[in-house]
């Protein structure tokens, strides 16, 4: 039971505990970098290095009054925020973060993930209508489109890996990455995936259902204390959740780069399924601060007419150059 | 095949009861305040005129239906991608003829202007006070936006 095998009771607390920790002091780790980038210092008060601002946040949202509308559709009102943070453990659940860690190893675990990522939508689409708030409804809208949009070819993106690896097992996949991780050969399924990703999570530079500076906060214009907090936390999870899909796809998950294994298997698979991890989350905070937000159609034209041709030529080209090679 | 769910079902559940605990305590926590302001729509400061019920503009809606045609589509090639290597070549073919027609349709709808977000009048009369450029000149003696360029219908207006 309290062994490191995949389901244990100690995996299961691990995940979550990891996922919640990670993704909370990722909202401190993303301020002071941005504080950074931007030349002035950041959360630095609370705590050592402001570590404890995030505590004190929590407890301020926990007091917070909690206002449900009174010309809302309550009971949608309340389940929405819940939806986001639910879906974004749940598709954690799959995610190997080393040889035998991990919640559950389901052979359909890329499916699992998109199923997700599906319903996640439902939490933007259902907290802006159900508001009953003319940005809210606004930033629903342009936030049902967006990702309906880019989970198309978000799908279709990582099928050269399916090809590749001949699973929907994310283990398999990993184990498939022992002679060269995909990023290699599947280049451009990599470009499209974190972008979709992105999209997909509606961070920055494709935070367009928020935009606070054309339509007030967009979906969660009318939410207020620990509900926001939630639609808040789920982001940062999805954000979790794209930085350790991105090296399981296409990094070699817990494999170590140029043998550069060291002592025990399962440790040396952490430290650096953690270290790829980290990496990406950094990446995230990066582009956040790098990049501007794009106009509403030039980011559906982009998706459309550039992501998903290029998707799919991908696809083919995958396809092919595996059947030529297996004769 | 037998797959044991036990520690899936139980991770479901802990996440579950730990997100709706969050929401209740923090619904009993939170402070009660009633003031004359306090069941308003907020709209930054502005008083709300008529009800959020809104039409929807035409193009989310053409979203929608692309978005159900080509996630079909991916519903087939996640089949495909899946037993390429049983399928063989011939599998292979018939993919492509498959994604062949729906990058025509995707062409073919392109054209015909169902990813456009701004009507023909919208674009017109955008063309007519910023022209081709997207730069916005501003007369300086006058003050108004100068036209670059007129629109080569002027129908629009």
């Amino acid at each position: 039971m309290f062994s490191f095998e995949v389901g244990s009771l100690l995996n299961i607390a691990f995940v979550l505990g990891a996922g919640l920790v990670v993704s909370i002091m990722m909202i401190w780790v993303e301020r002071r970098f941005l504080g950074f980038f931007s030349d002035r210092l950041g959360p630095n008060r609370v705590g050592p290095f402001g570590l404890f601002q995030v505590i004190a946040d929590a407890v301020k949202m926990l007091t917070k009054e909690d206002w449900i509308p009174p010309f809302s559709d309550k009971f949608t009102f309340v389940v929405a925020p819940m939806i986001l943070p639910i879906v974004m453990l749940l598709s954690l659940a799959v995610i190997p973060f080393g040889p035998g860690v991990g919640v559950m190893d389901l052979n359909i675990g890329l499916l699992w993930i998109f199923a997700m990522a599906g319903l996640a939508s439902y939490s933007t689409m259902l907290g802006g209508l159900a508001s009953n708030n003319k940005f809210a409804l606004l930033g629903s809208l342009r936030g049902a489109g967006q990702m309906i949009s880019y989970e198309v070819f978000m799908g279709i993106s990582i099928l050269g890996i399916v090809i590749l690896s001949d699973s929907f097992s994310l283990r398999e996949i990993v184990e498939a990455q022992r002679d060269g991780w995909f990023v290699i050969p599947q280049f451009f399924g990599f470009i499209v995936f974190m972008v979709a990703g992105m999209a997909e999570s509606h961070r920055w530079p494709f935070d367009l259902p928020e935009g606070e500076a054309e339509i007030i906060s967009g979906y969660n214009t009318e939410y207020s204390g620990m509900k926001f907090g939630l639609f808040m936390i789920g982001e940062y999870i999805g954000m979790v959740v794209m930085s350790a899909l991105i090296p399981v796809l296409f990094f070699g998950g817990w494999l170590a780069p140029f043998g550069l294994e060291f002592g025990n298997e399962i440790f040396s698979g952490l430290f650096w399924m953690g270290a790829k991890t980290t990496f990406f989350l950094l990446f995230f905070v990066l582009v956040r601060a790098a990049l501007v937000r794009p106009r509403y159609d030039q980011l559906m034209s982009y998706g459309w007419l550039v992501m998903l041709p290029l998707s799919l030529v991908n696809l083919l080209i995958t396809g092919a150059v595996v059947l030529y090679q297996a004769g | 095949m037998n797959v044991d769910l036990f520690p899936l079902v139980l991770y479901s559940v802990i996440v579950i009861v730990l997100i709706v605990a969050l929401t209740a305590v923090s619904h009993l926590l939170g402070q009660k305040r009633k003031d004359h302001a306090t069941d308003e729509v907020y709209e930054s400061g502005m008083l709300s005129v008529g009800s959020a019920q809104l039409k929807i503009s035409v193009p989310f809606y053409l979203t929608a239906i692309l978005f159900i045609i080509f996630d079909l589509e991916a519903v087939f090639l996640f089949a495909w991608a899946i037993s390429i290597r049983e399928t063989g070549w011939l599998g292979y073919a018939e993919v492509f003829i498959f994604i062949a027609i729906l990058i025509a349709g995707l062409v073919y709808l392109w054209r015909a202007g169902a990813l456009e977000w701004r009507s023909q009048r919208q674009r017109d009369d955008r063309l007519h006070t910023i022209g081709k450029s997207g730069v916005v000149n501003i007369d300086k003696k006058t003050g108004k936006a100068h036209k670059t360029e007129q629109p080569k219908q002027g129908g629009a207006h």
